[in-house]
């Protein structure tokens, strides 16, 4: 039996403000809070609401039947809850309905998987983002997606280790070959960890040309859509549709029909014997077929399907070093002001914007001019930043030296507890041992 | 083609403009040029064109000894001055000659300068029933009286091309002559090609011109020869130097330069500034830099000429132009042939073409600033602009150009 696993990203950046060199060390405050609300709004009214009512509509409609994955990254759920509280309360809604699970996601946005000292940041903060999820929606995620579904061996294997049953990728032609995405596949290094590789095909029909009036295949309706899955060869079993939430609404205009066209999917399945899952249900019920060998890390990004759009120019290397080389001090910290900052300052999206490739659909860089004007505002920042941790945790103690303190410090009300029950103990006892003498 | 300056003896842009647009056009193949200033200083470049020298043609009938022109003009050949005469076509003896008949020119921008382009205009009559051609091509507009002489005098089409227009010149107070000498020359010419679109866009606007008949042909660079090539960076490893180099006039923007500096230094002090050349703007410049307390960081050397120009740059971390109108600017093209990371005005025509260099409006003073602390203290910003910007610039070449410009020949004379 066919399955689809429908999947969504909510995720939205800080939008770093325009910060001179001459900030540096006065102002302390890095965002635009105009460009977060108007944009997070922008969307939440055109894409997150619209698109998530119906979700709820066809999992209600459905009875059941219509399942589908969400993840949201820890940023992108601050800026939900500060400026479109509303889109929360739809979440609750979709989440009661019992068809949606949740993923699990690096809060941040960031690419602290692919740092070389970075683990440590990596494992902590998706740690957060799932307690973050626990609370909100109480379901403990199963599952793993990394920002913009970056993998390599290695990341499956920190993972895993995690205690994830499973995760999402890409289905890049390149890792794949003659390989089918359809299949469910295990990391080359724990065939504990499953892995989903997306069918950019089936995917990006929706999310990149559904509205193109020069695609062959527009207008897209959903019958035909579901007899490509069906007309598929018979041992072909998941069909991995990922895509960002707001594909629905901003890539796709709301006036193209695309919630129409989703809205009449789980009908349209149900003619033809196909059935949804979410990902915890596919590895519960299929079996791997092989291991997925993948030496560099890829993703769903671009052409290349690789970490180009980030890490391809010097500049955008010398701010991920920069910004990763404090990361095991920031965690030492426990400033919530310098915190906060260094899950914003991760978002990947601003190391996108500074690339200088030229094939990147007709880019937005905000309120970037150009990459050398977005890595120079990003470095002004970084260097504040970095400034503040270095006061906050002086640079010459090495981790180790400071990792003693910290503990010296956060223990001490313990200690000093213990002691004076100590003391206690010994007034009291004193007090026992002299009051014989009295009498 | 009709032009001022030429190369070694240049006092702008214009000269190496119309020496590489020459020598990119005459690469084609197929193409005889003639080549007409108004003093050659008889150490030119020969050898793709030839090269009349207005100062040889006569206007009045001499009778000289083969002889003495032999003597008088070695780089050219006599026989040329009696085909000349052969072509005087009016009488021209109210004029000021000299011994040979020929009218005197400077050869540069005097006070007379309207008187000049009239005479060279007269010259240019002379030239134009002697010699056969097949199109002319004035540069700038103090040879585009000439050309449309020539034009009147042969029937052959006429292209100008506009290096610069006097709105640039002048940040929008046009001086009225000037403007009329252009918009005649405009108006009377078959093509009409610009350095940039801005450029493009100011002749369309402020001159009325059809804008099918205007073309843009962007400017290039000649490879560095050897010797410069060779000249080994002067830097100091504990200070980083930000370099303007150009005309110190209202046009060239130099007090956001200054304006921009001082906000720099305000933050670091590891930084200087030089500000090369010279111009009208100068003193004020100079006192402006001692106003703002900074004029132990920031210098004047003064004008500089060949290979002084490339130590400089070479010797310079970060190049500025933040020129205010700009019709193309070839320096920063330069500055980039020499790996230096470079900051240009959007309001500078080369702009256009250019993209591993940084852009910032010329008002702008913090995005300036803040582009040349970030080059100075980010090493891989530093590193990415230079061997980038090195690899853009060297893919413009006039050769290229050349091109362009001979199929757009082509197409006016109806050729296929």
């Amino acid at each position: 039996m066919k399955t689809i696993c429908l999947y969504f990203e909510i995720h939205q950046i800080i939008h770093l403000k325009r910060y001179r060199f001459f900030d540096i060390g006065t102002d302390h405050y890095y965002f635009d809070d105009y460009a977060n609300d108007t944009s997070i709004s922008h969307i939440a009214n055109n894409s997150y609401l619209p698109a998530l009512r119906t979700l709820i509509d066809m999992a209600r409609e459905s009875e059941g039947a219509f399942k589908v994955a969400l993840s949201l990254s820890g940023v992108g759920m601050e800026q939900l809850e500060r400026y479109a509280p509303e889109v929360m309360d739809l979440l609750q809604e979709l989440n009661n309905t019992g068809c949606c699970e949740f993923l699990a996601e690096p809060y941040s946005h960031g690419l602290s998987s692919l740092a070389p000292n970075g683990e440590q940041c990596f494992r902590e903060e998706t740690k957060r983002q799932v307690e973050k999820i626990n609370r909100l929606f109480g379901q403990k995620p199963k599952v793993f997606r990394n920002s913009s579904l970056i993998y390599d061996d290695e990341i499956g294997s920190v993972v895993a280790d995690m205690g994830f049953k499973g995760m999402l990728t890409e289905g890049a032609k390149h890792v794949l070959g003659w390989k089918s995405p359809h299949y469910l596949y295990h990391c080359a290094l724990n065939p504990n960890l499953k892995v989903f590789t997306r069918d950019y095909k089936l995917s990006d029909d929706i999310s990149l040309r559904f509205s193109n009036p020069s695609w062959e295949s527009y207008p897209l309706m959903a019958d035909t859509y579901m007899d490509w899955i069906q007309n598929s060869p018979e041992e072909d079993g998941i069909f991995n549709i990922f895509m960002e939430l707001c594909a629905l609404g901003i890539y796709q205009p709301l006036s193209s029909h695309v919630l129409d066209f989703l809205r009449a999917l789980p009908a349209c399945a149900k003619e033809r014997g196909i059935k949804f899952a979410t990902p915890s249900e596919i590895i519960k019920s299929s079996k791997s077929v092989s291991a997925i060998e993948v030496m560099y890390p890829m993703s769903w990004n671009d052409e290349e399907r690789d970490t180009s759009c980030w890490l391809g120019n010097p500049m955008q290397r010398e701010a991920f070093n920069k910004l990763y080389s404090i990361g095991e001090r920031v965690l030492l910290c426990n400033d919530k002001h310098i915190r906060q900052d260094w899950d914003y300052l991760q978002a990947s999206n601003n190391f996108r914007f500074m690339t200088t490739k030229n094939n990147s659909v007709s880019m937005d860089r905000g309120i970037y001019e150009s990459p050398y004007d977005a890595f120079t505002n990003y470095m002004n920042i970084l260097a504040d930043f970095m400034q503040r941790v270095n006061w906050a945790l002086p640079q010459d103690m090495d981790i180790e030296e400071l990792n003693a303190f910290q503990t010296t410090i956060r223990n001490q009300d313990k200690k000093i507890q213990s002691l004076e029950n100590q003391i206690a103990r010994l007034k009291s006892a004193q007090k026992t041992k002299k009051e014989p003498v009295r009498k | 083609m009709f032009g001022w300056e030429f190369p070694p003896h240049i006092l702008g842009g214009l000269g190496t403009a119309s020496f590489g647009l020459t020598r990119g056009l005459a690469n084609q193949g197929d193409v005889d040029i003639t080549f007409c200033l108004p003093k050659p200083w008889g150490d030119e470049d020969q050898s793709f064109m030839k090269i009349v020298g207005m100062n040889t043609v006569p206007v009045v009938w001499r009778d000289p000894d083969y002889n003495l022109l032999k003597s008088r003009y070695r780089w050219m050949d006599p026989q040329d001055y009696y085909r000349f005469r052969d072509h005087i076509y009016s009488d021209f003896s109210n004029l000021y000659t000299n011994d040979l008949g020929c009218i005197e020119f400077s050869g540069r921008y005097p006070d007379n300068l309207h008187e000049e382009i009239n005479n060279y205009s007269i010259v240019a009559g002379v030239v134009a029933r002697t010699e056969e051609f097949d199109i002319i091509h004035s540069h700038d507009w103090l040879t585009y009286p000439a050309g449309i002489h020539a034009r009147q005098v042969s029937g052959k089409p006429l292209v100008i091309h506009v290096h610069a227009t006097d709105f640039d010149r002048s940040r929008g107070n046009v001086n009225p002559t000037v403007y009329a000498i252009e918009k005649d020359g405009m108006d009377n010419a078959d093509h009409i090609m610009c350095v940039s679109e801005l450029t493009r866009q100011t002749v369309i606007n402020k001159y009325h011109q059809d804008p099918r008949k205007v073309s843009t042909m962007h400017n290039a660079v000649e490879p560095l020869p050897k010797e410069i090539q060779d000249i080994v960076p002067q830097k100091k490893p504990y200070e980083k130097v930000v370099t303007f180099l150009g005309r110190i006039t209202m046009q060239k923007g130099p007090e956001y330069f200054v304006e921009a500096a001082s906000l720099v230094l305000k933050r670091t002090h590891d930084i200087r500034f030089c500000m090369a050349g010279s111009g009208d703007m100068m003193n004020a410049m100079i006192n402006m830099v001692a106003e703002r307390g900074i004029a132990d960081r920031f210098h004047f050397p003064g004008f500089m000429k060949g290979k002084q120009v490339y130590e400089c740059l070479k010797a310079s971390d970060v190049y500025i132009m933040p020129s205010v109108s700009e019709p193309f600017g070839i320096s920063p093209l330069e500055a980039m042939q020499c790996e230096v990371p470079t900051i240009i005005s959007k309001q500078s025509g080369c702009a256009e073409i250019l993209d591993k260099c940084i852009k910032v409006d010329y008002w702008d003073i913090y995005a300036m600033a803040d582009a040349i602390y970030s080059i100075c203290n980010n090493s891989s910003l530093y590193e990415y602009l230079k061997a980038e910007g090195k690899k853009e610039v060297d893919a413009i070449t006039w050769d290229k150009v050349g091109g362009r410009i001979l199929s757009r020949y082509k197409k006016l004379l109806g050729i296929k």
